[in-house]
Protein backbone atom coordinates (compact mmCIF):
# COMPACT_ATOMS: atom_id res chain seq x y z
CA UNK A 1 0.00 0.00 0.00
CA UNK A 2 1.07 3.28 -0.90
CA UNK A 3 -0.33 6.66 0.62
CA UNK A 4 1.51 9.52 -0.09
CA UNK A 5 0.51 13.25 0.46
CA UNK A 6 2.25 15.81 -2.00
CA UNK A 7 3.01 19.47 -2.13
CA UNK A 8 4.03 19.89 -5.59
CA UNK A 9 2.45 19.16 -8.78
CA UNK A 10 2.77 15.63 -9.38
CA UNK A 11 2.56 12.84 -12.98
CA UNK A 12 0.24 10.79 -11.53
CA UNK A 13 0.80 8.24 -14.60
CA UNK A 14 4.63 8.21 -13.49
CA UNK A 15 4.00 7.61 -10.02
CA UNK A 16 1.59 4.35 -11.19
CA UNK A 17 4.09 3.38 -13.15
CA UNK A 18 7.77 3.86 -10.42
CA UNK A 19 4.89 2.22 -7.95
CA UNK A 20 3.80 -0.72 -9.45
CA UNK A 21 6.21 -1.82 -12.81
CA UNK A 22 7.64 -4.64 -10.86
CA UNK A 23 4.70 -6.18 -9.80
CA UNK A 24 2.71 -5.46 -12.96
CA UNK A 25 4.93 -7.30 -14.71
CA UNK A 26 6.00 -10.18 -12.50
CA UNK A 27 2.58 -10.95 -10.24
CA UNK A 28 0.88 -13.48 -11.71
CA UNK A 29 -2.52 -12.86 -9.39
CA UNK A 30 -3.14 -9.52 -10.51
CA UNK A 31 -5.72 -9.80 -13.03
CA UNK A 32 -7.23 -6.44 -12.73
CA UNK A 33 -5.88 -2.82 -12.56
CA UNK A 34 -8.02 0.52 -11.78
CA UNK A 35 -7.06 4.08 -11.66
CA UNK A 36 -9.03 7.34 -10.77
CA UNK A 37 -7.78 10.37 -11.54
CA UNK A 38 -9.10 13.60 -10.40
CA UNK A 39 -7.73 17.03 -12.09
CA UNK A 40 -8.55 20.59 -10.97
CA UNK A 41 -11.44 22.27 -13.86
CA UNK A 42 -11.26 26.19 -14.43
CA UNK A 43 -14.45 26.25 -13.59
CA UNK A 44 -17.29 25.62 -10.71
CA UNK A 45 -20.68 26.29 -9.77
CA UNK A 46 -21.32 29.85 -11.87
CA UNK A 47 -17.64 31.03 -11.84
CA UNK A 48 -14.37 30.57 -13.71
CA UNK A 49 -11.66 29.19 -11.13
CA UNK A 50 -8.03 30.42 -11.51
CA UNK A 51 -6.50 28.37 -8.71
CA UNK A 52 -6.83 27.02 -5.83
CA UNK A 53 -5.35 25.87 -2.60
CA UNK A 54 -5.66 22.63 -0.82
CA UNK A 55 -5.37 22.54 3.04
CA UNK A 56 -5.00 19.09 5.13
CA UNK A 57 -4.85 18.03 8.79
CA UNK A 58 -1.04 16.75 8.70
CA UNK A 59 -1.27 13.35 10.62
CA UNK A 60 -4.75 12.86 10.40
CA UNK A 61 -5.30 12.47 6.75
CA UNK A 62 -2.43 10.13 6.25
CA UNK A 63 -4.05 8.06 9.11
CA UNK A 64 -7.60 7.96 7.53
CA UNK A 65 -6.34 7.42 3.87
CA UNK A 66 -4.27 4.30 5.53
CA UNK A 67 -7.51 3.35 6.82
CA UNK A 68 -10.16 3.47 3.89
CA UNK A 69 -7.52 1.96 1.52
CA UNK A 70 -7.48 -1.07 4.56
CA UNK A 71 -11.29 -1.39 4.30
CA UNK A 72 -11.42 -1.70 1.08
CA UNK A 73 -8.34 -4.50 0.92
CA UNK A 74 -10.30 -6.56 3.10
CA UNK A 75 -13.92 -5.68 1.86
CA UNK A 76 -13.27 -6.37 -2.01
CA UNK A 77 -10.03 -8.71 -1.01
CA UNK A 78 -7.87 -6.48 -3.15
CA UNK A 79 -4.16 -6.91 -3.50
CA UNK A 80 -2.94 -3.63 -3.18
CA UNK A 81 -3.90 -0.12 -3.40
CA UNK A 82 -2.22 3.77 -3.68
CA UNK A 83 -3.53 6.90 -3.53
CA UNK A 84 -1.68 9.92 -4.31
CA UNK A 85 -3.11 13.38 -3.34
CA UNK A 86 -1.80 17.08 -3.47
CA UNK A 87 -1.97 20.21 -1.11
CA UNK A 88 -1.21 23.40 -2.00
CA UNK A 89 -1.16 26.25 -4.56
CA UNK A 90 -2.61 24.62 -7.19
CA UNK A 91 -3.85 25.40 -11.05
CA UNK A 92 -6.04 24.31 -13.21
CA UNK A 93 -5.06 21.17 -15.02
CA UNK A 94 -3.51 19.89 -12.13
CA UNK A 95 -3.59 16.61 -10.75
CA UNK A 96 -5.46 16.39 -7.34
CA UNK A 97 -5.90 13.06 -6.45
CA UNK A 98 -5.16 9.76 -8.25
CA UNK A 99 -6.57 6.01 -7.16
CA UNK A 100 -5.54 3.20 -7.14
CA UNK A 101 -6.18 -0.32 -6.73
CA UNK A 102 -4.98 -4.30 -8.29
CA UNK A 103 -7.46 -7.19 -8.06
CA UNK A 104 -7.91 -10.66 -8.97
CA UNK A 105 -10.62 -9.58 -10.78
CA UNK A 106 -12.62 -6.70 -12.48
CA UNK A 107 -15.21 -5.94 -10.16
CA UNK A 108 -12.86 -5.77 -6.83
CA UNK A 109 -11.05 -3.42 -8.16
CA UNK A 110 -13.48 -1.09 -9.81
CA UNK A 111 -15.67 -1.14 -6.64
CA UNK A 112 -12.74 -0.60 -4.24
CA UNK A 113 -11.81 2.51 -6.49
CA UNK A 114 -15.24 4.10 -6.25
CA UNK A 115 -15.18 3.15 -2.50
CA UNK A 116 -11.95 4.58 -1.89
CA UNK A 117 -12.73 8.16 -3.89
CA UNK A 118 -16.43 8.52 -1.94
CA UNK A 119 -14.66 7.87 1.63
CA UNK A 120 -12.15 9.57 1.12
CA UNK A 121 -14.22 12.48 0.01
CA UNK A 122 -16.69 12.52 2.74
CA UNK A 123 -13.90 11.57 5.60
CA UNK A 124 -10.45 12.69 4.91
CA UNK A 125 -9.65 15.51 6.05
CA UNK A 126 -9.10 17.80 2.87
CA UNK A 127 -10.53 21.81 2.03
CA UNK A 128 -10.22 23.20 -1.27
CA UNK A 129 -10.39 27.31 -1.71
CA UNK A 130 -10.81 28.58 -4.72
CA UNK A 131 -9.43 31.79 -6.85
CA UNK A 132 -12.25 33.18 -9.06
CA UNK A 133 -12.76 36.14 -10.64
CA UNK A 134 -15.45 37.12 -7.62
CA UNK A 135 -12.88 36.70 -4.83
CA UNK A 136 -11.32 33.72 -2.73
CA UNK A 137 -13.95 31.23 -1.72
CA UNK A 138 -13.82 27.78 0.40
CA UNK A 139 -15.68 25.04 -1.34
CA UNK A 140 -18.57 23.39 0.04
CA UNK A 141 -19.59 20.08 0.22
CA UNK A 142 -22.18 19.16 -2.89
CA UNK A 143 -25.09 18.21 -0.04
CA UNK A 144 -24.01 20.47 2.78
CA UNK A 145 -26.02 23.39 3.71
CA UNK A 146 -23.97 25.36 5.97
CA UNK A 147 -25.68 27.42 8.84
CA UNK A 148 -24.39 29.65 11.56
CA UNK A 149 -26.26 30.02 14.77
CA UNK A 150 -25.65 33.57 17.54
CA UNK A 151 -23.97 31.67 20.39
CA UNK A 152 -24.95 34.95 22.07
CA UNK A 153 -28.44 34.42 21.55
CA UNK A 154 -28.31 30.39 22.59
CA UNK A 155 -26.85 31.63 25.61
CA UNK A 156 -29.21 33.61 27.03
CA UNK B 1 -8.23 22.55 43.68
CA UNK B 2 -8.50 20.44 39.99
CA UNK B 3 -5.19 19.65 38.17
CA UNK B 4 -4.71 21.71 35.15
CA UNK B 5 -4.97 19.84 31.83
CA UNK B 6 -3.35 20.73 28.85
CA UNK B 7 -5.33 20.94 25.78
CA UNK B 8 -3.71 21.58 22.33
CA UNK B 9 -6.69 22.93 20.07
CA UNK B 10 -6.23 23.28 15.99
CA UNK B 11 -8.83 25.04 13.15
CA UNK B 12 -8.57 24.55 10.02
CA UNK B 13 -9.85 26.07 6.59
CA UNK B 14 -13.01 28.23 7.17
CA UNK B 15 -12.71 28.09 11.00
CA UNK B 16 -9.28 29.16 10.97
CA UNK B 17 -10.15 32.02 9.28
CA UNK B 18 -13.10 32.53 11.69
CA UNK B 19 -10.97 31.93 14.75
CA UNK B 20 -7.99 34.09 13.31
CA UNK B 21 -5.19 31.73 13.93
CA UNK B 22 -4.25 28.27 13.33
CA UNK B 23 -3.59 26.61 17.22
CA UNK B 24 -3.65 27.49 20.73
CA UNK B 25 -2.06 26.20 23.85
CA UNK B 26 -5.39 25.98 26.73
CA UNK B 27 -5.04 25.08 30.63
CA UNK B 28 -8.32 24.30 31.58
CA UNK B 29 -9.51 23.21 35.48
CA UNK B 30 -12.35 21.24 34.34
CA UNK B 31 -13.67 18.30 32.45
CA UNK B 32 -15.22 19.78 29.50
CA UNK B 33 -16.50 18.39 26.22
CA UNK B 34 -15.38 19.33 22.88
CA UNK B 35 -18.71 21.36 22.28
CA UNK B 36 -18.46 23.09 25.70
CA UNK B 37 -14.87 24.25 24.47
CA UNK B 38 -15.77 25.03 21.28
CA UNK B 39 -18.93 26.94 22.86
CA UNK B 40 -16.24 28.77 25.35
CA UNK B 41 -13.53 29.63 22.37
CA UNK B 42 -16.64 31.01 20.10
CA UNK B 43 -18.59 33.56 22.17
CA UNK B 44 -19.52 36.46 20.11
CA UNK B 45 -18.92 34.84 17.21
CA UNK B 46 -21.33 33.37 14.96
CA UNK B 47 -20.12 29.70 14.51
CA UNK B 48 -20.91 26.93 11.50
CA UNK B 49 -23.73 24.72 13.15
CA UNK B 50 -21.78 21.88 11.36
CA UNK B 51 -18.64 22.18 12.49
CA UNK B 52 -16.35 18.32 12.41
CA UNK B 53 -14.36 17.53 15.70
CA UNK B 54 -11.42 15.55 16.16
CA UNK B 55 -9.24 14.57 18.96
CA UNK B 56 -6.16 13.24 18.50
CA UNK B 57 -7.00 12.55 14.99
CA UNK B 58 -10.16 10.87 15.28
CA UNK B 59 -13.48 12.35 14.54
CA UNK B 60 -15.53 12.63 17.89
CA UNK B 61 -18.78 13.35 19.14
CA UNK B 62 -20.01 16.46 20.22
CA UNK B 63 -20.29 15.16 24.05
CA UNK B 64 -16.46 13.52 24.11
CA UNK B 65 -15.04 14.23 27.20
CA UNK B 66 -11.47 16.20 26.85
CA UNK B 67 -8.58 14.93 28.85
CA UNK B 68 -4.85 15.82 29.59
CA UNK B 69 -2.47 16.48 26.96
CA UNK B 70 -5.00 16.16 24.26
CA UNK B 71 -5.29 17.54 20.90
CA UNK B 72 -8.25 18.51 19.62
CA UNK B 73 -9.13 20.14 16.29
CA UNK B 74 -11.97 22.18 14.87
CA UNK B 75 -12.82 22.26 10.86
CA UNK B 76 -15.71 22.65 8.33
CA UNK B 77 -16.79 19.64 5.85
CA UNK B 78 -14.25 18.14 4.12
CA UNK B 79 -13.70 18.99 0.68
CA UNK B 80 -11.05 16.85 -0.32
CA UNK B 81 -10.73 14.54 -3.83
Amino acid sequence: MKIEIVDERFDPWQSLVDYKKNDLQNNPKIGASSVFLGTMRDFNEDSDVTGMELQHYPGMTEKYLEDIVNTAIKKYKIIDGLVIHRVGMLEPTDPIVIVATWSEHRDNAFNATRDIMESLKAEAPFWKKESTDKGFRWVKPADSNIETEDTQNEAQ
Amino acid sequence: MHKLMKIHVKYFASVRDLMGTESKDLDIDKSLSVYELWKDLTVKLNVPKDVLIAVNHKYVDKDFKLNDGDEVAYFPPVTGG
